[in-house]
């Protein structure tokens, strides 16, 4: 029996070492001639599907195969099959090259991705050198799309920051407001930053700015006394949804009710487990996305997800199931084809980017700038009754 | 015959730089003549990085006898003083390998300095505090950076700890530190030749010094602190030695890995407590002072969860279950006597017929 069992455990080391070296000797299989013969287009994406970030990964990943399926089934691209290969970065910037590299040995011909801004800034560098086309559903960071074979589906942060301080401004929310944020997240800090900017310009003031950190994120009391001390009427909390729940707990706790208003990263806040909902009444939030909106695509797309995935869909799906159609949109009116290759594909689709015009889940009338950055509405949504509402 | 008649230890040091040289040649030529995929190319400086971090830890673990559980934190310090120091003269020093070899010795130099700062007062006790400080520095160099703005115009370096506003630069200023967003567009300098040629000088150093005189007294410092002392070794002078030199070869790593990719930031994946655990299992897989195992394991180690990637999300599984089986292999007690019986039945006396025919 022992000497099985090390039979075993040393077949299992011998195959392990075969595999590396299978890989470090494996043919190349990028470059046009690969991709000539094949009668597909192939999207790779890459995500967080395993580590902290893996939320926003397999919505991306879910929802992105779900446009590809309809996508296929309704005849696909130009006539022209959709392929679509998911690959795992686990939010990481050295993961994202990695994943990238991948996918360019799978014969990648455009890329849905990163989710996350660092992981992406990493690879547009990459992408860049290759003329890859790329759109990032999620992936918020200006640096995203410097160059310009890269476009967004989401906000960049700055747009998010402005947006909201102009919101605040018009409607006349507040004279006195409180931000607590993430100095440790690209995202949070990169909103704040712009907010922060922006509130200048605006009829109110800026009285209490709180931070804290991915370390420390469980106790927000000492910042929400700082914001309640300094008689701020409105908390503004560009971040996610996760600290958000908890800052609306510990606030109600401590009797101190003013305005939250947030980003899209507090999309989510009502499926947090064990959060009592009421706490969330009157909570405003400028997203893209909102599950329950009553239009007939949103429906469809929430119903279609829930039955494949059986999860309800999050803002990142949308995201991600739009930049599909995108893709598609902006394929259609290039006429690229496969067989125009990595390169060739990236020179017309980036050229026809600037031309169309798309109704998605996130946006009507989404149009891009040449800079890669979407143009659309952002929508405030009211937390209303334990469920979004859109205010008009 | 006799000028082959090596001494044990530079036959075992030419070993290691032959497995170096080997590896570092076939990959060469498949990277050369196009035989490799993508994937492989884009990891080879990575996997130069990390023999670097895994040698250099092994100097203070297996060598030396401390634990240390910030080695990323030092790998931080050498990527962010380094990637700084690039951004900051792209335009003024334009060749790019006399930038890269500067970022290479002020990387290896703050991370030095950082060793030297925290071996000054933790080294001279007895126990386990280099773990719990360094273990410490890891998390808050990690945060520092992640609150630090640093920016450039006309009128000089500002900085802030606050925000990008508070800065206050000039209209022609850029921000190059920008807190949580860390460094982007770093000038990609780094190179699977120079990542090799950074791995040799690490092995030089390394081995050389286990192999001198300092050397031995900082390994009779591991085996008896009591008996090291009563010949009159200077206990706190060579455990500096060790830990420094083991902080800056960090650093070096972390220059290397900050110059491939283009943006750099300071997140618990790449720099905080689990790259630290990661790089500290390299070191105790390939065996414990056994810096020829050290780099065989930092290589498979890496390579392994991207060749993986085809069995989706089970990798991460199958990576643990790995981990844990090279884990049995060479450190169980009946594993090593079952490999003890293997090499006398298999190995040994094809070797000692090869030898004796020699010989003759």
């Amino acid at each position: 029996m022992k000497k099985t069992f090390k039979k075993v455990m040393s077949l299992a080391i011998v195959a392990a070492m075969v595999l590396s070296v299978a890989a470090c000797g494996s043919k190349n299989t990028n470059g046009s001639a690969a991709n000539a013969g094949a009668g597909t287009f192939k999207i790779g994406g890459i995500g967080p599907t395993t580590g902290g970030a893996a939320v926003y990964g397999t919505a991306v990943k879910n929802a992105a195969e779900l446009a590809v399926k309809e996508i296929n089934a309704a005849g696909g691209i130009n006539g022209y099959q959709v392929e679509l290969n998911f690959q795992d970065d686990e939010a990481d910037q050295e993961k994202g090259v990695n994943a990238y590299n991948t996918l360019k040995d799978w014969g990648m011909n455009l890329l849905l991705g990163s989710v996350t801004s660092g992981s992406c800034v990493a690879v547009a560098a990459k992408t860049a050198e290759d003329n890859m086309f790329q759109l990032t559903p999620s992936g918020s960071a200006v640096d995203c799309v410097a160059n310009d074979n890269a476009f967004q589906v989401c906000f960049t942060d700055p747009n998010q920051g402005i947006a909201a301080a102009q919101y605040i401004g018009q409607n006349a929310m507040a004279t006195k407001v409180a931000v607590i944020y993430d100095s440790s997240d690209v995202y949070s800090s990169g909103i704040y930053e712009k907010f922060a900017g922006e509130a200048k310009n605006q009829p109110f003031e800026i009285v209490a700015t709180e931070s804290f950190t991915a370390d420390n994120k469980t106790d927000f009391s000492v910042q929400l006394q700082n914001a309640k001390a300094a008689g701020a009427e409105l908390v503004f909390l560009p971040i996610y949804y996760s600290e958000a729940a908890l800052i609306l707990n510990q606030a109600a706790s401590m009797e101190y009710a003013p305005t939250f208003f947030g980003c899209d990263g507090l999309d989510g806040i009502l499926a947090v487990e064990n959060f009592d909902k009421s706490l969330a009444e009157g909570v405003i939030l400028l997203t893209p996305f909102a599950a329950d909106a009553k239009d007939e695509k949103t429906q469809k797309f929430v119903a279609d997800y829930q039955a494949a995935y059986g999860d309800t869909p999050n803002q990142f799906a949308a995201d991600a199931y739009d930049a599909i159609y995108i893709m598609k949109a902006a394929i259609e009116k290039s006429g690229a084809t496969p067989a125009d290759g990595v390169s060739g594909i990236c020179d017309k689709v980036k050229g026809a980017m600037t031309e169309i015009t798309v109704d998605g889940l996130t946006g009507i009338g989404m149009t891009w700038a040449a800079t890669g950055e979407v143009n659309k509405e952002p929508k405030a949504m009211v937390i209303k009754d334990g469920a979004y509402a859109l205010i008009q | 015959m006799k000028k082959f008649n090596l001494s044990k230890t530079t036959k075992d040091n030419l070993w290691t730089y032959g497995i170096v040289l080997v590896i570092a040649l076939i990959t060469g030529i498949l990277l050369l003549t196009g035989n490799l995929s993508s994937l492989m190319e884009g990891l080879l400086v990575p996997i130069c990085s990390y023999v670097i971090l895994a040698v250099s830890l092994n100097l203070t673990v297996g060598i030396l006898g401390e634990l240390s559980l910030g080695h990323a934190g030092f790998m931080c310090v050498g990527a962010f003083t380094s990637a700084f120091f690039s951004k900051l003269t792209e335009n003024v020093i334009t060749v790019d390998i006399v930038r890269f070899i500067l970022a290479i010795i002020i990387g290896a130099a703050f991370a030095g300095l950082m060793g030297i700062l925290i071996g000054m007062p933790v080294l001279r006790l007895k126990g386990d505090y280099l773990a719990i400080v360094t273990l410490a520095f890891g998390e808050i160099i990690k945060n520092v950076i992640n609150v630090l703005y640093i920016g450039i115009d006309s009128k000089g370096i500002h900085f802030s700890m606050k925000d990008s506003m508070a800065l206050g630069l000039e209209p022609d200023g850029k921000i190059i530190i920008k807190g949580a967003q860390g460094i982007t567009g770093t000038p990609k300098d780094s190179s699977f030749l120079i990542g090799v040629i950074l791995i040799f000088i690490t092995l030089f150093i390394v081995l050389n010094l286990i192999h001198s005189r300092d050397g031995r007294a900082i390994m009779a410092i591991r085996d008896n602190l009591i008996a090291a002392e009563s010949v009159g070794i200077n206990i706190t002078k060579y455990k500096m030695m060790a830990f420094s030199i083991s902080a800056a070869l960090a650093g070096v790593a972390g220059v290397l890995y900050a110059h491939n990719l283009n943006s750099l930031m300071a997140t618990p994946k790449n720099f905080g407590y689990n790259m630290s655990i990661m790089i500290l299992v390299y070191v105790v897989l390939g065996g414990i002072g056994n810096i020829k195992g050290s780099v065989i394991a930092a290589v498979v180690l890496t390579v392994l969860p991207e060749v993986l990637r085809g069995m989706n999300n089970y990798r991460m599984l199958i990576y643990a279950i790995v981990l844990i089986v090279i884990m049995l292999f060479s450190w169980s007690p009946k594993c090593l006597e079952w490999r003890e019986v293997f090499m006398e039945k298999y190995i040994r006396p094809r070797f000692a017929k090869k030898t004796s025919e020699e010989g003759k």
